[in-house]
């Protein structure tokens, strides 16, 4: 077994600097590296870069790092939820790239499988292709998107062991495993560390090969964005 | 005239048994309330379940399950969790069967406007460009006409376009529109909507071909 195991988040966000390019898994709130994200915010890293589907809510997940205008660039599919950003894009202060969400996905698991660019028909027509290379294949239109460059993606998942191998949760999967593998540095904060040898290996979403660090991470919030419930009928 | 409700519930009639269906936000997820129950359809959301169900109950809500709005939602037997990558694969390789969305603007030749208003509203595509740039059949769910009181069908769309030439149907407050090569066609009316109301609320051209039948819902 190779060991990944880093002690503590400090750890392993070691060898961030100000302007590099983050990729940040989950969606909306759900799936978030919580851990990593407080870090980033604590050592008040500048000029960031960050590939992320959502851009938190106003005092949560990336919007900590809006907050304090640690991010010169967002990448992402929906940025809907949070004021502080919107009002960063349209006076200019931060600039924002909305990817469509399936480009976003298969463009970080270009990155992963050593693909230089995809083709993709969604977007083709639209301001998103604009300057973009188009092709034709069997009668309908592809434009082309070249894979993302990271210097570190920072995921969460369920659980993991000390090799790197992880396994995810309903839909806090999401982005997370698209983006294993898929920067110089992939650091994963789970749930539940565990010995190698107690997860089973058919049951393993992501192989440890893709993760360079993984430690165990503390105080999840798991914060719900949209509480929706019905009510139990009376009989 | 229909409200939310009545156009969801006449968009249920498009799903058919064995449907893998994607619904969006808004208008759109409230067809699922109205599906029949004796036909077996799964719905898809695209952060990553098939086989979502209602919402829980108090109490048994999971921030690991979640739906496309960031709702929280259950899980049916039978379902699967997926990444964003399998997600869009599904869809974009066709393997989802109808798409439900909302929309600002249609036009006759079946673009679609729904993710941006310049200089106002910049939230984001998410994934309707990649829904609507693969899906083969796509039901537009949305009202006749914007506050202003201006149609929402049009002749070209006038804001930035999320997918060209795309939609097959439409179904608004007043009527129910299949997008054709000649432009819009007029195939059902809502229930106490006229013909000439439903003229005098579309830009594009609108084809009258016969009597036009009422919904039945």
């Amino acid at each position: 077994m190779i060991n990944k195991t880093v002690q503590n988040v400090t750890e392993a966000l070691e060898g961030v600097h100000d302007g590099m390019t983050f990729m940040l898994g989950g969606f909306g709130l759900s799936g978030i590296p919580e851990n990593a994200i407080s870090e980033l915010v604590r050592l008040n890293l500048k000029k960031l870069t960050c590939i992320s589907n959502n851009a938190g809510v106003d005092d949560f997940g990336l919007g900590l790092l809006l907050q304090k205008k640690q991010i010169d660039k967002m990448i992402s599919s929906y940025v809907g939820e949070n004021a502080e950003f919107e009002r960063q894009m349209l006076s200019g202060e931060l600039e924002v790239e909305l990817t469509p969400q399936g480009t976003l996905a298969a463009k970080c698991q270009a990155a992963q499988q050593g693909f230089p660019a995809i083709y993709t028909p969604a977007g083709y027509g639209t301001e998103v292709a604009m300057g973009k290379e188009t092709r034709e294949f069997n009668g309908k239109m592809y434009v082309l998107e070249e894979a993302y460059k990271a210097d570190f993606a920072f995921v969460k998942a369920w659980k993991g062991d000390k090799a790197g191998n992880l396994i995810f949760k309903g839909t806090a999967r999401n982005f997370n495993p698209v983006m294993c593998g898929a920067a110089t540095i992939t650091v994963a904060e789970v749930e539940e560390l565990v010995e190698p040898g107690e997860l089973d290996p058919n049951q393993i979403h992501i192989p440890g090969i893709f993760v360079q660090r993984i430690f165990q991470g503390k105080d999840y919030e798991k914060r719900i964005e949209q509480r929706t419930v019905r009510q139990k009928e009376s009989l | 005239m229909l409200d939310k409700n009545g156009i969801a519930k006449r968009i249920a009639q498009e799903v058919k048994d064995g449907y893998y269906v994607n619904l969006g936000i808004g208008i759109p997820t409230l067809v699922a309330n109205f599906v029949r129950d004796d036909i077996e359809v799964e719905f898809q959301s695209e952060n990553g379940i098939l086989g979502m169900g209602p919402f829980p109950f108090e109490g048994e809500e999971d921030p690991d399950l979640i739906n496309a709005g960031k709702q929280t939602i259950t899980a049916l037997p039978g379902a699967s969790y997926f990444d964003s990558a399998m997600s869009f694969g599904m869809i974009r390789g066709q393997h989802v069967d109808l798409t439900i969305l909302g929309a600002m603007e249609v036009a006759e030749n079946g673009d679609i406007a729904n993710w941006k208003i310049p200089g106002k509203m910049v939230k984001g595509m998410g994934g309707a460009m990649d829904l609507v740039a693969s899906a083969e059949n796509i039901i537009v769910a949305m009202m006749h006409t914007n506050r202003a009181g201006e149609s929402k069908l049009l002749k070209k769309c006038s804001l930035p376009l999320t997918g060209v030439g795309c939609v097959t149907k439409i179904v608004t407050n007043l009527a129910v529109i299949e997008v054709t090569q000649k432009g819009f066609k007029l195939l059902e009316r809502a229930p106490g909507v006229s013909v000439e109301e439903i003229q005098n609320a579309t830009e594009g051209t609108l084809i009258i071909d016969g009597e036009i039948p009422e919904m039945k819902l």
